[in-house]
């Protein structure tokens, strides 16, 4: 009913949930990275891109799927390590907008790394194409990535959140999320819990990638690019200081973005950006700690 | 401080902006351009240097002031006839107003200053985080706004028929004004106060100082000098959004940061030398004679190179190639 009255369909939904999923993926992807690092990565994006032309270059070469998916997991997981030691270790004691304009200067220089490689022109991942199929549901179309998007989102969701609650390395890391110093000083190894928080951002970042190019399979230097800012501003609309309200947070944003693309006629949703942003920077004035957390916290800390 | 060690702390910088316009009187017409490009990013990153490095708070959206201050002197100066042409849905009140140069380019400076004073109100709030993804959503409403917005601007298309005034001269004269301006500011009281509460805001303002004020103060000053260059900016080239989006603003930060993000010597210095490698680049794209060989680098290696190089000062040098500090003259040892 309420449906009816957003002149939504089914269908527009079911994607709207979908890319919200997606979102919420990348949301716990940059929100693990930023527990134990404090560092925003904005280069999450250039992961995700550089997952996508593995898969477009694996389905060029006519590779079987799970050897796509395989090389898209490698090169992923290679990228995030190497980032890691190269950029991250050197910077751990940095300023954190010292940190946020250095993985800036790193997702512009993957991105043009990228367009000098594989020019602007882009690849076509084509081998999960048939993903994009519609089922009928009772008489409503839904492509079926709509909804492998979010059963392979809450199986994601639920193995970090296992992984989290039930293992050492993660009762180590959300020690580390909460007081870095202390945790060390307690016998927890940084470099063990930091690698293992980018090993897992890294993988989420290669569901991510797969996902997404179902959805567009032609990859293109700047490729989550735009997808990465609108996570980044809502995993800190919903506080980026816990995991659970940054990804609602992105799932938010995604949900909302799918829904409103969906509704708007075109005249309006090329708008679609500046009404999204626009939102974010009036909860941002609301509520600077983010929308899901509770209480406040002082603002500057001395 | 010593009157010589000021004067040299704001000679410096214009000595320098003086001899690349010098050097640029000396080159070939087509490699003229790349001087004077190098003079309107001097203005731009000194704008960004009066809010980021007096306050210490990242902001990603000043190429949004950049771009209004070129959106407005752009349509306040294409000759009236050929307007219909190339914005054919044009305000009405637009399309009749053609102003000379230089009332177009403090319109522009104007037309910056408003917004970031209407932008600036609501968001010196924040800080951190919080402020960089606003500012950051600030650039993104902008981009899309003047991209399909029409009745203010050409909207996709190229800004063309702009009347190409911004040649050293007016870029020099620009720049010059810049960093006089953001010299005067960060001498005045208004400057020290909010250098302070850079330093330690909790300290600031238990000693009276309102850091809001002081950040609105700061933010508003940029944003007029924003506009100012992006007047220059649309003067120089035919540009359209594109040119003035996520690719203005890496660089202009990665110029700022290489240079030293709390000093105005910094920032010129940063400027200078990024627009220098730049420039070389890409006329090595074309390729070019160095040395004897030549070297032809392939497309895009511009964007690769600035990366490396800002990731590199990052990591080695954090405080920027001037350290973030001042010019100041070798000092004497006496016996």
């Amino acid at each position: 009913m309420i449906l009816g009255i957003l002149n939504v369909d089914w269908q527009t939904l079911a994607d709207a949930l979908a890319l919200g999923a997606v979102y919420a993926l990348m949301a716990v992807g940059i929100g693990l990275v930023f527990g134990v690092l404090r560092l925003v990565n904005f280069a999450y994006g250039q992961l995700v891109m550089a997952g996508a032309y593995a898969l477009a270059f694996a389905s060029q070469w006519n590779w079987p799927r799970w050897a796509g998916i395989l090389l898209c997991f490698a090169i992923v997981l290679a990228l995030s390590l190497v980032m890691d030691r190269l950029v991250f270790r050197p910077l751990r004691t940095q300023s954190p907008a010292v940190m946020l304009v250095a993985t800036f200067a790193v997702a512009f220089l993957l991105q043009s790394v990228a367009l000098l490689w594989f020019g602007p022109l882009g690849k076509i991942a084509s081998s999960l194409a048939p993903l994009n199929r519609p089922v009928v549901i009772s008489g409503v179309d839904i492509r079926k990535i709509a909804i492998v998007a979010v059963v392979v989102a809450v199986l994601c969701l639920v193995a970090v959140q296992l992984l989290l609650a039930r293992t050492t390395v993660g009762l180590q890391m959300r020690a580390a999320a909460m007081d870095f110093r202390t945790a060390r000083m307690l016998g927890v190894r940084a470099n063990r819990v930091i690698g293992g928080a980018v090993l897992i951002s890294g993988a989420l970042a290669a569901v991510v990638a797969i996902m997404l190019t179902v959805q567009t399979p032609l990859v293109t230097p700047d490729f989550a690019l735009r997808d990465t800012i609108v996570v980044l501003a809502g995993v800190v609309l919903g506080g980026l200081n816990r995991l659970v309200p940054a990804t609602l947070g992105g799932f938010a944003i995604g949900f909302a973005s799918g829904l409103l693309g969906g509704a708007l006629p075109t005249t309006q949703s090329q708008y679609l950006p500046s009404i999204l942003f626009a939102a974010v920077i009036l909860v941002l004035l609301i509520r600077p700690n983010g929308l899901f957390t509770r209480g406040r916290e002082s603002l500057e800390r001395v | 401080m010593r009157r010589p060690a000021l004067l040299a702390q704001l000679a410096a910088p214009c000595a320098l902006v003086v001899a690349v316009a010098l050097l640029g009187t000396l080159v070939s017409r087509s490699s003229e351009g790349y001087f004077v490009d190098s003079l309107v990013k001097v203005a731009i990153v000194v704008a960004l240097y009066v809010f980021i490095g007096n306050s210490g708070v990242l902001s990603f959206g000043h190429v949004s002031f950049v771009a209004l201050g070129a959106w407005t002197a752009g349509v306040l100066s294409v000759p009236t006839a050929e307007k219909p042409a190339i914005m054919p849905n044009l305000a009405h009140f637009l399309r009749g107003t053609t102003v000379g140069n230089v009332p177009s380019l403090l319109l522009a400076a104007l037309a910056g200053g408003v917004f970031a004073l209407v932008v600036g109100l609501a968001l010196m709030r924040l800080s951190g985080l919080a402020a960089g993804i606003a500012t950051f959503g600030v650039l993104e409403i902008t981009h899309n706004v003047l991209r399909y917005y029409e009745k203010i601007g050409p909207g996709l298309n190229t800004f063309s028929s702009v009347p190409e005034t911004t040649g050293l001269w007016q870029a020099s004269i620009g720049a010059l004004i810049a960093i006089g301006v953001a010299f005067a500011y960060q001498r005045s009281r208004f400057g020290r106060m909010l250098r302070a509460t850079r330093e330690d805001a909790p300290a600031a303002s238990a000693v009276g100082i309102s850091v809001y004020r002081q950040r609105l103060g700061a933010f508003v000053l940029s944003g007029v000098l924003a506009g100012l260059a992006g007047g220059l900016y649309v003067h120089l080239l035919p540009m359209n959004t594109e040119s003035l989006y996520l690719d203005l603003t890496f660089v202009t930060l990665a110029m700022l940061v290489v240079g030293g993000a709390t000093s105005l010597w910094g920032a010129v210095v940063g400027a200078l030398a990024v627009s220098a490698l730049d420039s070389f680049l890409a006329q090595a794209e074309n390729g070019v004679k160095v040395f004897g060989g030549t070297l032809d680098l392939p497309a895009g290696t511009r964007l690769v190179v600035v990366g490396v190089l800002m990731a590199l000062v990052l990591i080695l040098r954090p405080a920027g190639l001037t350290g973030g500090r001042e010019f100041s003259l070798p000092r004497w040892r006496r016996p």
